[in-house]
């Protein structure tokens, strides 16, 4: 039997992905385009937020989004219907968005002409905060009947994020969600997380999220000079 | 939930190193992964038996070392271990302070593997 030897490898796993998402982010600098990664569990509000989101930017930013669903297009049907550039990545039962699959929806779209490219992950608060797409901040939406513990189930998803958006608070006073043990909960693993409360359905603090995108993508622009 | 892709890369990684070190067969490979990752070992296992059938790495065992979470508190800079079971409570164990930055926890590595 031969001599069992030791190789050191020294390498890091997702570092082809790290790389690759390094280099979505440098060249969306390039033309001034703001990549937004947004999370959630499926059916929290990702497409009636980014529906809500064509009304309050237009005519200010321009903007296109990346779909991602493990085998349907109707997401990026309702997009396109209202006029905004939208591309449908097939993720044939990936649970995630990595930054390969982010490339080629940026490769499929005219980038040079967009202020701003929202990515609307797989339906999933596991595995999306695992892998860098690229993006230049990363936001997540819970909705209340979610409940107000899953800060304490996917502490990963909330620690990465930016900005988390409390959806359906029209629910509110059907539920038992406590929002101040979610806010500490939240703000517990991730201090310099913002948290804003909306309705996509009322439209109840839309106006707050558009604020806060408006001044993300004027920051971003800003940061290039 | 995500154990196939990551498994592939390790399996592809792990491979560049066997053909680029004339290697007959890899015995086993060690791996570093933070505990904040929820990939199950089990998994990565059976992923990795699956995905290497007829390659060098056939049969090679995975041997996963879980590093802890550490954070830094962002106001007196003391690091102190984080308990991944209840990470809402991450005040500083020096200071009580309350922002903190995360120091190790996420990672996924591979230190070395055995080989003949």
């Amino acid at each position: 039997m031969e001599n069992v030897r030791l190789i050191e490898v020294k390498e890091d796993i997702l570092s082809d992905n790290i790389k690759l998402a390094g280099e979505v982010r440098e060249r969306l600098r390039g033309t001034q385009t703001m990549l937004l990664n947004l999370m959630s569990s499926p059916g929290s509000g990702k497409t009636s937020l980014i529906l809500q989101t064509v009304e309050g930017l237009a005519g200010k930013v321009r903007f296109g989004v990346i779909e991602a669903d493990i085998d349907s297009t109707v997401d990026a049907e309702k997009v396109t219907a209202r006029g905004i550039p939208a591309i449908q990545l097939r993720t044939g039962g990936f649970c995630h968005l990595d930054a390969t699959m982010v490339t080629q929806g940026i490769d499929a779209m005219d980038v040079s002409e967009l202020d701003l490219v929202i990515i609307e992950n797989v339906g999933n608060l596991v595995c999306p905060a695992e892998f860098d797409t690229g993006a230049h901040k990363n936001i997540m939406i819970l909705s209340v009947p979610e409940g107000d513990d899953k800060p304490l189930k996917y502490p990963l998803m909330f620690s990465i994020c930016d900005l988390l958006l409390i959806n359906k608070i029209d629910y509110l006073s059907l539920s038992d969600f406590d929002m101040s043990a979610l806010r500490e909960r939240a703000l517990a693993l991730n201090p310099r997380l913002t948290i804003l409360e909306v309705s996509c359905k009322t439209g109840a603090g839309i106006e707050g999220w558009i604020d806060w995108l408006n001044g993300e993508v004027e920051t971003f622009k800003n940061m290039e000079e | 939930m995500h154990e196939l892709p990551i498994t592939e890369s390790i399996l592809k990684i792990v491979l560049k190193h066997a053909r680029a070190n004339s290697v007959h067969k890899v015995m086993t490979v060690h791996l570093r992964i933070g505990k904040l990752s929820d990939l199950e070992d089990e998994w990565i296992q059976r992923y990795f038996d699956y995905l290497s059938k007829g390659t060098l790495a056939e049969e090679a065992k995975l041997k996963i070392e879980r590093t802890p979470v550490i954070v830094r508190c962002n106001a007196c800079s003391e690091s102190y271990e984080a308990d991944v079971k209840n990470l809402n409570d991450l005040t500083c164990t020096a200071c009580g302070g309350k922002e903190y930055t995360l120091i190790s926890g996420r990672e996924y590595y591979i230190k070395n593997m055995e080989v003949q």
